[in-house]
């Protein structure tokens, strides 16, 4: 599904590496996790898969079921099916959340050749995903993101992945700013789109999340570099011990 | 006082080729007041404080600049609205593409057909609040509009009106040159929307004079043409009453030079007046907001909205001034004027003021230019959003709040529908 084979990235603006090799195999249906100290760039392997400016690919490949993606344009890698929950999402005044996701929605199935979903169909789609996820009418119908709480702001974003199907999901410290409730709901959410065809790589600091989703794969980053891969136990081993001795270990 | 040369000539010039001004019926005592006003002031020059953003020269020439007419493919707007329908062509009245103005509580006259009467009710507001709108600041075209005007529409209204009145502008000859006045009188309680539409002529110099009475209700949505190459310079002067509501919108696309300016009395105890403008252009597109609100009652509330959208060198121009008067306690002013920029080319010239002489008022006010955003813009393109589709959605998202103050939802919506279509228009 995902393959990323030995890739370096640096800063565009300073002369600063921050991937210094990584390689990663995400398969189809299968839930990776990486987990890290912060710096390690866990953030940045994210924001450079999805496309943000500011970064420079100095070495290595990144590739979503053989599509070359450090290639596309934003918008081409969402339409070949990779989506990012943001950590920080975005506010945008003005733009009502429902008009958001139907041009995303219908931008991508016309990049991919399908037909565009009538605003009526649209609606049933939206509303039957949005209660699942506790978002009511109100918060669809208000700009994207503008006044959201942090734990309305991330169940937006798995609204949106929800709504967008990709195959490949990267959720970027999804947990973060979340309390047990909202958590256990953003892992519902995210659990309910777990199927054979899709993959996930889900960045965490903390393995509580890991709870909720529970990995097949979890791997640590360190200093720009993957420096273990084990199962789901490894994240336990991080919650028992931190990170140090595996840091040590590795180097 | 003598005028300067230059100034002294240009009006000269100007009045020989307008010639002497109607001299018969009610109209001609405001008519000439008008003219000796504008003798006095003399014609706006690129020197003249108020003008040091807009150069004034298309405006003032005897001959207007010919502009050739633009044959739009799209429906005009409003189409859909049911409403009565007046129609100008290069502003002369088209009493065959008109509707039969009579509607209950509204009466409806022209200038030309009723301005040799011996009276009528237009009288006193004729060149009225043109002329209290002279003062702190002049606005000689305003004068020369209500010496010169040879049509227009003065409108009556004493119930709640049915249906908007929509007065259309067509433009047809490269060469014309049009002076319309308008005068709207509403009496306590009326209420009316007045729609406008249109570029009028090569050349557009119009006044739109609105009386509101205590508790009288006023809207206006103006859509001003898609003709690239005309010139206008418009008025709106407003007065209002005890409780009354005023609100004015204007979207505007394209233009070489266009010119608005409103001014506004707030003469009643808490009234609301609320102008806006939403503009987009590029080139050498030219458009100035010249706002003047006076606040001279307790407890009103007044709002300016403007937002532009400039690419490719096109200049944008907003003077705003908010004035509290002595007395005018519990003022609550709000005025924001933003840009934004869509390349590094264009410009934003704003001069925001505020004036207060009471000391229990909120007033508040901004100004910024800016480039889209760049996060909003990237979150848009990880959703899969082209960054052309992109930019039109927060492109739109900026004129927003302009664009609110549009309280008929359906006639916002189609203001949006025009931006759209112009943004996509820019993406072929």
């Amino acid at each position: 599904m995902l393959s990323i084979k030995n890739l370096h990235v640096k800063l565009e603006d300073e002369d600063k590496q921050i991937l210094k090799g990584v390689d990663l195999e995400v398969e189809a249906g299968k839930v990776h996790a990486i987990m890290g100290p912060n710096g390690s760039g866990k953030s940045t392997l994210s924001y450079v898969l999805s496309g943000k400016d500011g970064y420079e690919v100095t070495d290595g490949s990144a590739a979503l079921e053989g599509e070359d993606l450090l290639d596309m344009d934003p918008e081409e890698r969402a339409a070949a099916g990779l989506f990012l929950a943001f950590q920080y999402p975005v506010e945008i005044p003005g733009v009502g959340n429902m008009t958001f996701l139907r041009t995303a929605l219908n931008a991508q199935r016309k990049a991919r050749g399908e037909d565009e979903m009538s605003a009526t169909d649209f609606l049933k789609f939206v509303r039957e995903k949005a209660k699942t996820l506790k978002i009511d009418a109100e918060m669809l119908k208000r700009p994207v993101n503008v006044g959201f709480s942090g734990g309305e702001k991330k169940r937006n974003e798995i609204l949106q992945m929800a709504v967008l199907g990709p195959r490949m999901c990267i959720l970027d410290e999804t947990d973060s700013g979340l309390d047990v409730d909202a958590m256990k709901l953003v892992s519902d959410g995210v659990n309910a789109l777990r199927d054979e065809g899709r993959g996930f790589l889900v960045i965490t600091h903390y393995q509580r999340l890991l709870d909720h989703i529970k990995p097949d794969v979890v791997h640590i980053m360190a200093n720009g570099r993957i420096v273990k891969t084990g199962g789901p136990e490894l994240a336990l081993e991080v919650e028992q011990n931190g990170y140090a001795d595996i840091m040590e270990a590795a180097q | 006082m003598a005028l300067p040369k230059q100034k002294q000539d240009a009006t000269d010039t100007m009045l020989t080729a307008l010639g002497a001004v109607p001299a018969s019926g009610w109209s001609a005592a405001p008519r000439k007041a008008a003219l000796d006003r504008l003798v006095q002031m003399g014609l706006p020059q690129g020197r003249d404080e108020y003008w040091k953003f807009t150069r004034p020269t298309a405006l003032i020439q005897a001959d207007p600049v010919p502009a050739p007419a633009f044959e739009a493919a799209e429906a005009p707007i409003f189409g859909e609205v049911d409403r009565v329908k007046l129609v100008f062509v290069d502003g002369v009245f088209d009493a065959e593409a008109s509707d039969d103005p009579a509607m209950a509580g509204v009466k409806i006259d022209r200038l030309a057909e009723v301005a040799e009467a011996d009276i009528h009710w237009a009288q006193g507001l004729y060149g009225q609040l043109e002329t209290n709108g002279q003062d702190p600041v002049v606005r000689p075209l305003a004068a020369l509009n209500t010496a010169y005007a040879t049509d227009g529409v003065l409108i009556h209204v004493t119930g709640k009106a049915e249906k908007p009145v929509s007065l259309i502008y067509r433009h047809v000859s490269d060469t014309s040159d049009a002076i319309l006045h308008n005068c709207v009188k509403l009496e306590e309680g009326a209420e009316l929307t007045l729609l406008e539409n249109g570029p009028a002529a090569a050349r557009f110099n119009k006044v739109l004079e609105v009386d509101v009475a205590d508790n009288a209700t006023f809207h206006h949505v103006r859509a001003q043409g898609r003709d690239h190459d005309r010139h206008a310079a418009t008025h709106i002067f407003a007065r209002l009453g005890q409780e009354s509501t005023f609100k004015s919108f204007t979207f505007t696309a394209n233009g070489k030079l266009t010119r608005n300016e409103c001014v506004i009395e707030l003469t009643g105890d808490d009234a609301v007046a609320h102008v806006a403008g939403a503009c987009v252009g590029d080139g050498d597109f030219h458009h100035d907001d010249t706002v003047f609100v006076t606040h001279d009652a307790v407890n009103c509330e007044s709002r300016q909205v403007f937002k532009k959208v400039l690419r490719n060198g096109a200049t944008g121009v907003f003077q705003g001034k908010i004035l509290v008067k002595e007395g005018a306690q519990k003022t609550d002013g709000y005025q924001i004027s933003q840009s934004l920029l869509l390349d590094g080319d264009s410009q934003f010239l704003a001069k925001p003021e505020l004036e207060i002489y009471a000391d229990d008022v909120a007033c508040s006010h901004g100004s910024t230019s800016g480039a889209i955003d760049e996060e909003g813009l990237f979150y848009l393109r990880s959703r899969g959003v082209p960054e052309g589709k992109a930019t039109d959605l927060l492109t739109i998202a900026f004129l927003a709040e302009a664009v609110q103050e549009i309280d008929d939802q359906g006639l916002a919506d189609e203001i949006v529908e025009r931006i759209s279509a112009w943004l996509d228009r820019r993406r072929d």
